[in-house]
């Protein structure tokens, strides 16, 4: 495998399958009725957008399919998607248009 | 229109998330794919989505797996990506919170982005539905969507084993997620946290082990957290404003 071994990959596998649970189970079967504090649910509203992003960016300012290398055709389509996704609001076409600028830079760097 | 029986209920849930399987066929196709690029076998990639569920997390682990990151790194990072399900389970508790603990336990692996956004909505509109309505509606959203996702999986990681490693699919992943991205950034405050985050993700890639990730996540999150607050008490001064003038 690409960096990682079996040990790595299940350990991963089962301490997400049980972290996940637990995120999931923890209110709906621990906390009953009781309300939640405000200032954690203000902070949790913001975890997927801001996690997310900071995992793509670097991936798109420095992509591995160039070896790291900074390249305006992936930074391109990766601002096309993102575009698409927030003015559309529809993860759909975001995807579509994403595989799309793919495959042009697939025809037009190989 | 109102529920008569369980079933029906059910039934209802099945429907509404029909268009959903547009969404989550697409991802998990590709996750079955990248998992393969990544070197995992069919049952490997199968068993990740059964057991864990949750799309985004996945994604995240199986690039951050991919990097060499220790292993505790990626699980608190794919756990991070996650926890937007806590806010979702903690939502619908007041709904599902009655039922019996092996429904609520079942219901809590099947939290998702399609299950909770068709429930929170239908229960919100009718108030009337019982709890056994409500778990029946609940489980009805997951009938196509969490088949199609390991039925998906499983398509993605046959397929991707035929492509060869040289058509550079990794960039599709970060496209995956900035599709996801777009259609989340529904406030100003949550703008403020996605680009913070970005800001902060570039410079913290020179951190060891793929902690930039964490605190540029975190970087967000209270920027995004602090922009809601300000934003709050600005739209509360604007009103006070216009009652004092009228």
């Amino acid at each position: 495998m690409n960096g990682f071994g079996q040990f790595e990959l299940w350990v991963v596998i089962i301490g997400l399958a049980l972290g996940s649970f637990g995120l999931r189970f923890a209110f709906i079967g621990f906390m009953g009725g009781r309300p939640m504090p405000a200032w954690l649910m203000r902070h949790l509203r913001y975890t997927a957008v801001a996690i997310i992003p900071a995992l793509v960016a670097p991936l798109v300012v420095w992509p591995s399919t160039t070896g790291g290398e900074p390249s305006l055709p992936h930074l391109a389509v990766a601002a096309l998607t993102f575009a698409v996704g927030y003015l559309t609001r529809n993860v759909l076409w975001a995807l579509l248009s994403g595989v799309s600028g793919f495959l042009l830079l697939f025809y037009l760097l190989s | 229109m109102a529920f008569t029986t369980t079933k029906s209920a059910f039934w209802r849930g099945v429907r509404d998330s029909a268009p959903f399987l547009l969404v989550s066929g697409p991802f998990g196709l590709l996750f079955g794919v990248l998992a393969a690029e990544a070197g995992l076998n069919v049952p490997e990639a199968f068993t990740f989505s059964l057991a864990v569920f949750a799309g985004s997390a996945q994604f995240t682990a199986l690039q951050l797996l991919q990097e060499n990151t220790p292993l505790m790194i990626v699980l608190v990072s794919a756990l991070a990506v996650n926890l937007r399900v806590a806010m979702y389970s903690a939502s619908l508790t007041p709904y599902l919170g009655d039922a019996p603990l092996w429904q609520r336990a079942c219901a809590a692996y099947l939290v998702v982005d399609q299950s909770y956004a068709l429930s929170v909505v239908k229960f919100e509109t009718e108030p009337d539905m019982t709890v056994p309505q409500r778990m029946a509606y609940f489980f009805g959203t997951n009938g196509l969507v969490a088949p199609g996702w390991m039925i998906a999986t499983i398509t993605g990681a046959l397929v991707g084993a035929q492509i060869p490693e040289s058509w550079g699919l990794d960039f599709v992943l970060p496209l995956a997620f900035l599709a996801m991205i777009g259609p989340m950034l529904r406030t100003p405050a949550h703008l403020v946290a996605c680009f913070v985050a970005i800001a902060v993700s570039l410079p913290a890639t020179l951190l060891p082990y793929n902690l930039g990730l964490i605190v540029a996540g975190l970087a967000g999150m209270m920027a995004g957290a602090q922009a809601e607050l300000w934003l709050e008490r600005a739209a509360a001064r604007q009103t006070a404003k216009r009652e004092r003038q009228s």
